[in-house]
């Protein structure tokens, strides 16, 4: 069984929402779809649920065509950002909507009610109403009412970016312990590259209604195919920069140089775009390659175990982020070290060129 | 700082009095006879007296005055409700070339003084056979009562995310089973909210309610005036049924007093 996309797109009026796509999800797989906001995530996921009609292509699900089979008749499962239960009916009624619709004996519908309501921990709560549980509990019901039948495929929209910092961690844990042993795809929409990477599975950047890469999580993060999909792929976000490559060497627009290793020593002379992620830019000099950058420093966060440090650097705002405290006085020029080795060179047109030496 | 408590105190309790004063005069005035009220100024009642009452439940051209306009007004609701319902899901669901002029031109429905449609209604309803019937008086008020059904029920349906009616179809529901297992409910409270403006317009409206009708269902308010007319001043057995006139609407508006607040909060009310 798998799920396949074929070129599907999405416009309402003039706006495309989806560009042609082509994705295939295979049973057993935890899928992320990795954008932000306004990428195409949720439209992108009910053209996969039936919810919408791709406006060009086809969706084939276990080998049949079922563009335009309303979701009704497909067996799948949803769950929201915004915590949806029915208001008017119990925790129990709730999870037991779907199996009630598909007019399953009571007997299962209690067994088995019961036992999602244990795994998710709501059994004291199957008599109240949604309104009456935290926002935790309300999306545990929901995730609980998806899990309830054996959907074949199960779509998460930023299940759990409503809740507050703890509820997530925990849910978090849950989810992937959830899916464990189920023969389901699990498709889950995110806006954090950090949850994308906890999941691991495989994961699709989503640029503006594009898929500009899917594949294993780690190894995209790892080896974007693009600077868009680098781009796409970082938390805080990548740092980026002009350069041109000369013979042995790279050199910047304000004549810094540094030369050149791993595969990116084979590249051919000409522009490229350098991306480092922020956690190779540090106070200390570290790492394989350490080349010094500075900039006047524009924002500092101190979180107590990690100091991230924003500072213009040749026009562009780069971030560094370390371990500890680091205290730069705003305004004041930083003096940091960016391990090159861990660098990213892009072409000219964006696709990836090479890797600094660590990296390949 | 005790100053201002007290004035605190003393400025609502004037003002609840002002407004309680008529409502006061008028049930004083429903347990005096006539001859009291006419004779002597009197706070509360000299002789108490329930003859007014007694007359009103007794005598069928008086109590089928209530009959009359509880069966219009409670038939005018189901309608405007049952037709706005279906109306106000589409316009807070879809987007359709000239919805917003619609929902607008709707509300201007309301706009026109009752007596311009009074005419034209007695004419059609005289000819169709339909003049002095309930629902006569039922569908003319409808005209009206749904306009601002639908905006009072558009208002709390769009408060309702699009997302729960898509997660009601991946769980298998259809539109109808969605709509009225799970979408009803969860709105219940617009619905009574609704309800409650179509049953106050169409209890205190007369003109048309007047109109419309001659014996079988002249509404409450008419008799009142005819009887006014008739035999004299008869004050307390009007005051009577004034007094009898208030009680269904502060019945319903018990009902109903938290959801209203809900509908001011969504600014549909």
């Amino acid at each position: 069984m798998a799920l396949t996309l074929k070129g599907v797109t999405k416009r309402v009026g003039n706006a495309v929402h989806i560009h042609p796509t082509d994705l295939t999800f295979e049973t057993g797989s935890f899928n992320i779809l990795l954008g932000s906001t306004l990428a195409g995530k949720t439209t992108l996921m009910q053209l996969m649920a039936g919810l919408e009609r791709p406006l060009e292509g086809e969706v084939w699900f276990d080998g049949k065509n079922v563009t335009g089979m309303p979701v009704q008749k497909r067996n799948v499962s949803m769950v929201y950002q915004q915590f949806i239960n029915y208001p008017n009916m119990t925790v129990f009624e709730n999870i037991a909507s779907p199996l009630r619709v598909a007019r399953a004996p009571e007997v299962t519908i209690r067994e088995r009610v019961c036992t999602m309501a244990e795994l998710l921990r709501l059994t004291p709560m199957l008599d109240r109403l949604p309104g009456a549980l935290s926002g935790g509990q309300q999306q545990r019901t929901a995730i609980a009412r998806a899990l309830v039948k054996d959907a074949d495929l199960v779509l998460l929209d930023e299940p759990l970016a409503n809740l507050d910092f703890k509820l997530r961690e925990e849910l978090r844990d849950e989810l992937p312990r959830l899916f464990a042993d189920r023969n389901c795809i699990v498709v889950y929409a995110t806006t954090e590259p950090t949850e994308a990477l906890l999941f691991g599975g495989n994961t699709a950047t989503l640029f503006e209604g594009s898929v500009t890469q899917f594949g294993p999580t780690r190894q995209i993060y790892r080896k974007p195919n693009s600077l868009l999909s680098a781009e796409v792929f970082s938390d805080p976000p990548i740092n980026v920069m002009a350069c041109e490559k000369k013979g042995d060497h790279f050199e910047d627009a304000d004549g810094a140089r540094w030369t050149a290793k791993g595969t990116a020593a084979g590249l051919s002379d000409g522009p490229y775009t350098l991306a480092i992620r922020p956690h190779f830019v540090t106070p200390a000099a570290t790492g394989a390659d350490p080349v010094p950058v500075s900039g006047r420093v524009l924002v500092t966060e101190l979180s107590g175990s990690e100091s991230i440090i924003h500072f213009a650097r040749g026009g562009q705002t780069w971030v560094s982020q370390s371990h500890g405290i680091h205290a730069f006085e705003v305004g004041s020029e930083a003096h940091l070290h960016a391990d090159f080795s861990q660098a990213l060179y892009f072409a000219p047109d964006g696709s990836f060129a090479a890797a600094g030496a660590t990296q390949s | 700082m005790n100053a201002n408590k007290a004035a605190g105190r003393v400025v609502p309790t004037l003002y609840i009095i002002f407004l309680l004063l008529p409502i006061y005069w008028l049930v004083n005035m429903s347990f005096k006879t006539t001859n009291e009220i006419l004779g002597s100024f009197t706070l509360y009642p000299q002789e108490f007296t329930l003859d007014n009452y007694i007359t009103i439940f007794t005598d069928p051209t008086w109590y089928m005055g209530y009959v009359n306009s509880i069966a219009y007004v409670t038939l005018n609701t189901a309608i405007s409700v049952a037709v706005a319902l279906p109306a106000a899901y589409a316009f807070s669901r879809y987007r359709f070339i000239g919805d917003k002029h619609l929902f607008f031109w709707l509300l201007t429905n309301r706009m026109a003084p009752p007596a311009v449609f009074a005419l034209p209604f007695f004419q059609l309803y005289s000819a169709v056979g339909l003049f002095d019937t309930h629902i006569a008086v039922a569908l003319a008020h409808t005209l009206f009562n749904i306009p601002l059904a639908v905006w009072i029920l558009e208002g709390f349906m769009s408060g309702v995310p699009r997302e729960l009616d898509e997660t009601a179809y991946v769980d298998g529901h259809g539109f109808w089973s969605f709509f009225l297992k799970i979408f009803v409910p969860t709105i219940a409270a617009g619905i009574g909210v609704a309800a409650f403006f179509c049953f106050m317009f169409s209890w205190v409206e007369l003109l048309l309610a007047k109109t419309l009708t001659a014996v079988d269902a002249k509404p409450i308010a008419a008799t009142m005036t005819k009887t006014a007319s008739s035999s004299g001043y008869e004050l307390g057995l009007l005051a009577a049924a004034g007094t009898l006139t208030i009680i269904p609407g502060a019945f319903v508006i018990y009902f109903v007093r938290n959801y209203i607040a809900k509908g001011f909060a969504l600014g549909r009310v």
